[in-house]
């Protein structure tokens, strides 16, 4: 099964570069609930939501893709950003913990639905100049399209999509600064 | 916000695509070397008589050590900036460098008299390499810092100290070639302080600058 699930995401992955956005959200929806079930097992103790660190991993995944090499796999390269980003989530709220290196173990994680609470993102989003914060929370909460977007907000398409990258950079960047 | 709601923001940015990290690691070197290179030219500059040097296995083995060094750093910290590339086996490769000046130490010691080891390892211009290979690296451990940022290393401050000794490895070749000592006890010891001082300064600044 995960022999399979590689192919299928590292096939999505590949179709998103080259410019299919459909296979991009499906990839997404897909690793955010690979890395939810991954997280929620990790975190035995409370302290840290898990869905926070799933969104932060769906973050720096986004910021940082061009680090993935296409002919690389794609699991072992999720699986350390989400590791990396539960072990960032621990030390911020002052614990320490060791997450093991073991590969087998993440394969194994199954699939999980989001539950709702208040989130770190939100006060990341706050945080954002006013154009960003109303463009992002526009695509994002209201779910409006880039031209939905443009057409409320009285600006170009272009400064749209520019608003949109400098939030969501500026949101993954200070997730990590938290 | 909901992921779901998040995953239809990131869907909307899909567009353009970075630089992939290959390619911008090499950007990064010949940057990297240009600035040495700048740095090393208007500065000290290659010693006089580099062409008789050339002659000599001693001064040719200073730059196997410095480019060895420097091609497994740069090995090692390529597969650093990427998440979950696996580095067993160029961490092993950063050994290569400090054998090669074990062993040539070691031949030195069987062919200059005793009397000669202090002459030797003192040298005669110590603090100039010691002021020189950190000040010609600097600016290459900077660019190297900034592709740290660009990538996505999971481990910063080790990812950090490896472009300390990439600089490191790339200021001393070019150091190498002004240097009138030439004996392996005299780089042991000085350009050895000098690189762990670059190697030092990349692990603080992986420490303090490279967070994503």
């Amino acid at each position: 099964m995960t022999g399979k699930d590689e192919a299928e995401l590292s096939g999505l992955l590949r179709a998103a570069i080259a410019g299919d956005e459909r296979a991009y959200a499906n990839f997404l929806h897909r690793i955010a609930a690979l890395v939810r079930g991954f997280v929620r097992r990790k975190i035995v103790q409370g302290g840290v939501d898990p869905e926070d660190v799933v969104q932060e991993t769906l973050l720096a995944i986004h910021v940082k893709r061009h680090t993935w090499r296409p002919d690389a796999p794609v699991l072992p390269w999720v699986y350390a950003i989400a590791r990396f980003k539960l072990i960032d989530a621990f030390r911020r709220r002052g614990r320490r913990i060791e997450v093991e290196i073991d590969e087998i173990a993440e394969t194994f994680a199954e699939p999980e639905t989001e539950t709702v609470s208040e989130r770190d993102i939100n006060r990341a989003l706050e945080g954002l100049p006013p154009t960003q914060r109303s463009v992002v929370s526009s695509i994002s909460v209201d779910g409006h399209s880039i031209g939905e977007t443009a057409a409320k907000l009285g600006v170009s398409e272009t400064a749209v999509r520019v608003s949109l990258h400098r939030g969501l950079a500026a949101i993954a960047k200070r997730f990590g600064r938290q | 916000m909901r992921t779901e709601d998040l995953i239809k923001a990131l869907d909307a940015d899909a567009g353009k695509e970075a630089m992939p990290m290959g390619k911008a690691w090499w950007l990064a070197v010949c940057v990297a070397v240009a600035i040495a290179a700048a740095v090393f030219f208007t500065t000290i500059g290659p010693r006089p008589d580099i062409m008789p040097a050339m002659h000599t296995m001693r001064f040719m083995s200073k730059f196997v050590f410095t480019l060895v060094l420097a091609a497994s750093a740069f090995a090692l910290i390529r597969a650093l900036s990427v998440p979950g590339a696996s580095t067993r086996r160029r961490m092993a490769w950063m050994l290569a460098a400090p054998l090669l000046v074990v062993l040539a130490v070691v031949l030195e010691l069987f062919v200059v008299p005793q009397a000669d080891w202090s002459k030797r390892l003192v040298g005669s211009n110590m603090m100039i390499c010691m002021t020189f290979i950190p000040l010609i690296g600097i600016g290459p451990l900077a660019v190297f810092l900034g592709m740290l940022r660009y990538g996505a290393p999971t481990r910063p401050v080790l990812a950090g100290a490896v472009a300390g000794l990439l600089a490191g490895g790339l200021a001393a070749t070019f150091y190498a070639a002004h240097c009138f000592d030439d004996s392996p006890l005299f780089v042991a010891t000085w350009y050895t302080i000098a690189i762990a001082f670059l190697t030092l300064l990349g692990a603080i600044g992986g420490r303090l600058f490279v967070r994503w």
